[in-house]
């Protein structure tokens, strides 16, 4: 079986460089290798490892449930089951050696072929959490430095700045009061309050949006200005919620960040704290972060931003003047739909915005990953292609939508974005991609 | 600060201050308020005629104006400060006067308690340093955070980067890119991260909290890095006589607390951080959650009894350093805790409690339905109010003054008022006060 | 041939239940203690009404996405589990030998029902072992130990149903009968047949985490 193994590592290699991959590794030799590893396994390796490991019946049931998998014509090595094979038995197989071409070919899988979507989890009979096992070897990669080069560059990032794109304390403010400046033109009194003690609701949201986006923290605004909402966000750190850490095996890292952003809201005395479209994000402050550091639950209420848009639809304390016309789908983003069940909070909110909607099939729970997700998109450019390949799935399912006439697809997450737009370019699939904010700014009463 | 409390007026009774009712339709545009410790001075950012930002301090203008200004606050003497900018350069202003260096942006102007010293960060030209009232340092980095100063204010530090990394390029970063600049001047020793920094008492010595590689945490006191190396640590903090230094940090899957590189508390928690010490030294309380979901207080090792289930924050120690208050939250419920006692029903927010210099009476700020009270001993005091700030006690123990916004239909007045501790009329006991 | 059916009847039998209880508690006790010890979590986000919901919608033939989207292999895994389990405990000939040998007695199957779900059963296990073989990505998963347990599950129902049938060296059947049922007894809990403990667990803490942590279905 392990000669087989070895076969499979070479074969599988796909030719791309990665300094971080492949300079990571060099430095290693399979004792170094080895030891890491067990070391983690006997710290770290508690009862989930051990049942998940030991109850997979290698049926396969969950194989379809990947878009990896189905996206590369079925290739077995990419089932769940078999990315699961290739690492984790390996390393709990004390007997196997785990040599420089294993790390590298671990590495890649579980960094750039899996997604951390959970699709499977909902498969799989047993409901063996193949992401919490990839997760698991990713932490062991941490150990030994061997992660993808870009990922790390952004792990750095938090670990220097507390945010994804190293953006500077200064910098973010400055874009803040741009910002806010800008939205003056369109409304007078507008106002993007800072560091506002006692407000009702901080807002976090995710690096890329002051360094690329920064119109999104403006639309925000203007849906809270119209809202009426009490908000606030933080001049220190502590105002990105985001977290590459926790993707990178970095946990220690994570705790910091989350600690960080938790602790920025508290000290303002917030009630809440909304977030911005973003499903890994949410994923780090709903469901991995807290727990890292003892917080069972978050510390303060963490409302995603479907949800406060729900909030102020029911409330009615928004108003829509016209309806969006162009037939809309809408990309379920699993760290949101599979992680927190908003499913009919998205479509209660599309309802009210969108004059024609058109679902993707499947889709809620069961939709596909955008192939972003879990990391994958910030192991950069290197692996862009794979990624792309890997997701043909999400080509089908949308080109079946946009055959039904759908011409906007909406991916209330930050992640998605970035993996759909490559999709729909590289599949030219010519759909036009928005965030939930987008149509609600587009089309809402604004004086 | 203590000899400046004695001068405040502490003659009991409500002042109106500032006629803050009238500002809502003199200015077009206006910002949350902000007062001054002593209370006598309320302030807000204000849009004026000619469309430029000015504060408005106790209804007076500022008499400059500026294109954009924020960050409203008092220094601990008294004064009001904010970050103004005219022509896209930004400087300090003190009660209406600008400083004279201007920078691209400045921003987190610090004070110690006990001093009248600003120090602010300020960038040009992607050239990082700080300023200490109005003297900028020497050097410049191309990265600064995390800005500190010492107890009397005089003295700042930074983590900064003396080097500028290449993008992307995660094998220099690891090299260690960050190092410490006290005063502008950086220590000898690069370090891969380093967070929060801590001063001594008596300002001499700054302890760090960084890591060496990307597993390997530690603290490190004038530059001296400790010889073990943790799997994490919080940020440290120095003892106020002997300047030991304290630090959590983590073992074997659980939190501790190391003194001077040795375990003083046995890394038996699930969370320890923000540990603290009395004013003598003699003891050390921390938030911790013994179990997992399960938080409290814990001091000298020993936790509390009551466990909250969802949070503890803003602990803080009594000035005679024998009693320790805390707000805890559970079930969305916010609480004030003080000794092991939690105090009454649980409040929509609860904020940091306020003990008198004898230690004997603890006042809170809460508000539940969005009025604000303040409780004194566990028991509301009988008035509600729009808006409030932390109630502070005269340096006798005797008199509380509360700087609140009066309601509405009282006319919404911002108000100086000072209560007689032993004759305040509080509500009727609430079911299940402590 | 005396001293092993003594054996095999005697001894063996004890020592397969108890092996098997042993196991059963020993491994379940063990992983619930390192749960305590390196997973809290578990116990903080287990909840029983999700894991309930979740284990019904598994437990149920086609309630879940997962079986509707693949027919054939949930008929073939549910007849061949319902067999597998009901057979050996209520078949005629087992019922008897505990009642002569522990004088307790429970309703039993009539004979040609045993015999047609032992039937199924062994079919299952062909059922499964082709499917191994034939369809790639499963074959890729197998390791020698899955082709083991097919063989180690079928060995009692193949000789089952020899000896019931009185064939040729049913004699001998028989005492092979008793050997790879105690066999597989012992195995269950050392094996990866142990997926039958694991299950309630793993399927009951997906569930928890899906409806009380995730709000959302996994099924
Ligand atoms: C512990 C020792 C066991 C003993 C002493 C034992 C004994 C027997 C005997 C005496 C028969 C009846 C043969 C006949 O009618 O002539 C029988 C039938 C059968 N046994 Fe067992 N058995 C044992 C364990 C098992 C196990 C563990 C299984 C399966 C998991 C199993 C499955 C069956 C089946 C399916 C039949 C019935 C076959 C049919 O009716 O076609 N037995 N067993
Ligand atoms: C209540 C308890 C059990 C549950 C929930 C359970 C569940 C499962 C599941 C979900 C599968 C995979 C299904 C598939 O391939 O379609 C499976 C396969 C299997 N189970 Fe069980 N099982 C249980 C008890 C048992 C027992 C008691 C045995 C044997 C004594 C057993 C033997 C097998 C075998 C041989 C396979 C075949 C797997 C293959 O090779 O594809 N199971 N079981
Ligand atoms: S978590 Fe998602 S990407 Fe990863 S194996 Fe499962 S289905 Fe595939
Ligand atoms: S469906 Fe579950 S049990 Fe089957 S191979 Fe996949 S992970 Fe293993
Ligand atoms: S990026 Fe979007 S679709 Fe992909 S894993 Fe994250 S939430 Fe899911």
């Amino acid at each position: 079986m392990n000669q087989n193994n070895q076969k499979d590592t070479a074969n599988n290699k796909n030719g791309i460089y990665d300094v971080g991959i492949d300079k990571g590794a060099s430095r290693l030799t399979p004792e170094k290798i080895r030891k890491v590893f067990d070391a983690l396994v006997e710290t770290e390796g508690g009862a989930r490892l051990r049942a998940y490991t030991n109850a997979c019946v290698h049926c396969g049931l969950c194989s379809d449930a990947c878009h990896h998998f189905l996206s590369k014509d079925n290739d077995p090595r990419l089932s769940p089951a078999g990315k699961v094979k290739q690492t984790i038995s390996r390393i709990l197989n004390k007997k196997a050696k785990l040599d420089v071409d294993f790390v590298k070919q671990a590495c890649e899988t579980v960094f750039t072929e899996c997604n951390l979507c959970r699709r499977c989890v909902i498969y799989c009979p047993f409901g063996i959490d193949v992401a919490y096992l990839m997760l698991f070897v990713r932490r062991g990669c941490h150990q030994l430095g061997v992660v993808p080069q870009y990922i790390q560059d952004t792990a750095h990032s938090h670990a220097s700045t507390f945010n994804q794109m190293w953006v500077r304390d200064d910098e973010w403010i400055d874009t803040l009061q741009w910002q806010e400046e800008e939205a003056r033109d369109e409304i007078p009194d507008l106002r993007i309050p800072i560091d506002k003690k006692g407000a009702d609701i901080f807002y976090s949201l995710i690096g890329p949006e002051p360094k690329f986006r920064a119109q999104l923290i403006y639309q925000m605004a203007v849906i809270f200005h119209m809202a009426g909402a009490d908000w606030t966000l933080p001049s220190a750190p502590g105002w990105d919620n985001s977290d590459m850490c926790m993707f990178t095996g970095d946990m220690e890292m994570t705790a910091r960040l989350k600690k960080i952003h938790f602790e920025a809201a508290m000290d303002l005395k917030a009630k809440r704290i909304v977030m911005g479209e973003c499903g890994h994000a949410f994923r780090s402050v709903y469901d991995v972060g807290n727990r890292t550091l003892g917080w069972k639950m978050p510390p303060l209420p963490m409302v995603h931003a479907i949800e406060f848009y729900a909030e102020i639809f029911r409330e009615k304390r928004i108003e829509i003047l016209e309806k969006f016309d162009r037939p809309v789908t809408l990309h379920d983003p699993c760290n949101i739909v599979r992680g927190r069940g908003l499913g009919d909070e998205a479509r209660y909110v599309i309802n009210e915005t969108c004059s024609t909607f058109i679902e993707l099939e499947p889709n809620r729970e069961h939709n596909f990953c955008c192939g972003a997700g879990g990391g994958v998109i910030n192991c950069g450019p290197p692996f862009k292609n794979k990624r792309v390949e890997s997701n043909r799935v999400k080509a089908d399912q949308l080109a079946a939508a946009r055959d039904k006439g759908a011409e906007v697809l909406i991916a209330p997450c930050h992640n998605c974005h970035g993996g759909l737009e490559d999709v729909i370019h590289h599949y030219e699939l010519g759909l036009e991609l928005k965030f939930l904010g987008d149509i609600i700014y587009e089309c809402m009463k604004k004086e | 600060m203590q000899q400046q409390q004695e001068k405040w007026d502490w003659t009991t009774g409500q002042r109106k201050i500032g006629d803050f009712p009238a500002w809502q339709d003199r200015f077009s545009y206006m910002e949350e308020p902000y007062v001054s410790g002593d209370g006598e001075k309320i302030a807000a950012i204000v849009k004026t005629e000619d469309e430029t930002f000015t504060a408005c301090v106790n209804g007076t203008l500022w008499e400059s104006q500026y294109d954009n200004l924020w960050h409203l606050c008092f220094t601990p003497d008294q004064r009001a400060l904010a970050l103004v900018s005219d022509m896209a350069m930004w400087t300090v202003a003190v009660d209406g006067t600008a400083w004279e260096n201007w920078y691209e942006f400045v921003w987190k102007p610090c004070f110690a308690k006990n001093a009248p010293h600003i120090t602010v960060a300020a960038q040009k030209e992607l050239r990082y340093r700080a300023l200490t009232n109005d003297v900028p340092w020497e050097n410049e980095f191309f990265a600064l955070t995390h800005l500190t100063v010492s107890p009397d204010g005089k003295t700042a530090a930074a983590v900064v980067q003396d080097t500028k990394l290449p993008e992307a390029d995660i094998e220099k970063f690891q090299e260690s890119g960050f190092t410490v600049a006290i005063n502008g001047k950086p220590w000898n020793n690069h370090y891969v991260n380093i967070w929060e920094l801590a001063f001594s008492a008596n300002g001499i010595h700054l302890a760090a909290e960084l890591r060496t590689s990307l597993y390997d945490y530690t603290i490190a006191v004038d530059d001296q890095a400790w010889k073990k190396r943790y799997a994490g640590v919080w940020a440290p903090r120095f003892h106020p006589l002997d300047h030991s230094v304290t630090a959590p940090v983590r073992m074997a899957g659980g939190w501790g607390l190391a003194k001077d590189d040795e375990i003083l508390w046995d890394p038996k928690y699930v969370q320890l951080w923000h540990h603290m010490y009395s004013p003598d030294g003699s003891r050390i309380a921390a938030i911790t959650a013994p179990e997992y979901g399960k938080w409290t207080i814990t001091v000298n090792d020993r936790p509390w009894k009551i466990r909250f289930t969802e949070l503890v924050t803003d602990a803080v120690f009594s000035p005679a350093g024998d009693r320790v208050g805390c707000v805890g939250k559970t079930e969305g419920q916010w609480y004030v805790a003080i000794d092991d006692q939690i105090w009454g029903t649980g409040q929509d927010m609860a904020w940091q409690p306020v003990f008198s210099p004898d230690s004997t009476h603890v006042a809170a700020k809460v508000e539940k339905n969005g009025q604000f009270a303040i409780l004194l001993n566990g028991r509301p005091i009988d008035m509600t109010f729009a808006d409030a700030w932390q109630p502070a006690f005269s340096p006798d123990s005797r008199k509380l003054l509360i700087r609140a916004i009066l309601p509405q239909n009282q006319g919404g007045h911002y108000c100086r008022i000072v209560l007689d501790v032993d004759s305040v009329a509080l509500s009727e006991r609430r079911p299940g006060n402590a | 041939m005396h001293e092993l059916y003594k054996l095999a009847s005697g001894i063996f039998v004890w020592i397969a239940i108890l092996g098997f209880a042993a196991g059963m508690i020993g491994r379940l006790a063990h992983l619930a203690l390192t749960a305590r010890k390196k997973d809290p979590v578990v116990y903080q986000y287990f909840s029983l009404y999700y894991a309930l919901r979740s284990m019904l919608h598994w437990i149920i033939p086609f309630a879940s996405t997962g079986m509707r989207a693949h027919p054939v292999i949930t008929i073939a895994a549910f007849v061949f589990h319902i067999c597998l389990i009901v057979t050996p405990l209520f078949a005629a000939a087992h019922v008897i030998l505990v009642m002569e040998s522990w004088n307790v007695a429970w309703w039993h199957l009539p004979d040609p029902a045993a015999d047609v779900m032992t039937v199924l059963v062994i079919l299952g296990c062909l059922f499964f072992l082709i499917r191994r073989i034939a369809q790639e990505h499963v074959r890729y998963l197998s390791t020698a130990g899955d082709f083991v347990l097919i063989a180690l599950v079928a060995a009692p129902f193949v000789t089952g149903f020899w000896t019931y049938h009185q064939w040729y060296g049913y004699e001998t059947a028989g005492i092979l009968h008793m050997l790879s049922g105690e066999l597989m007894l012992l195995c269950l809990p050392f094996t990866r047949l142990f997926h039958m403990a694991l299950w309630p667990f793993t399927r009951g803490y997906a569930g928890s985490e899906f409806g009380s942590l995730r709000h959302a279905r996994d099924w």
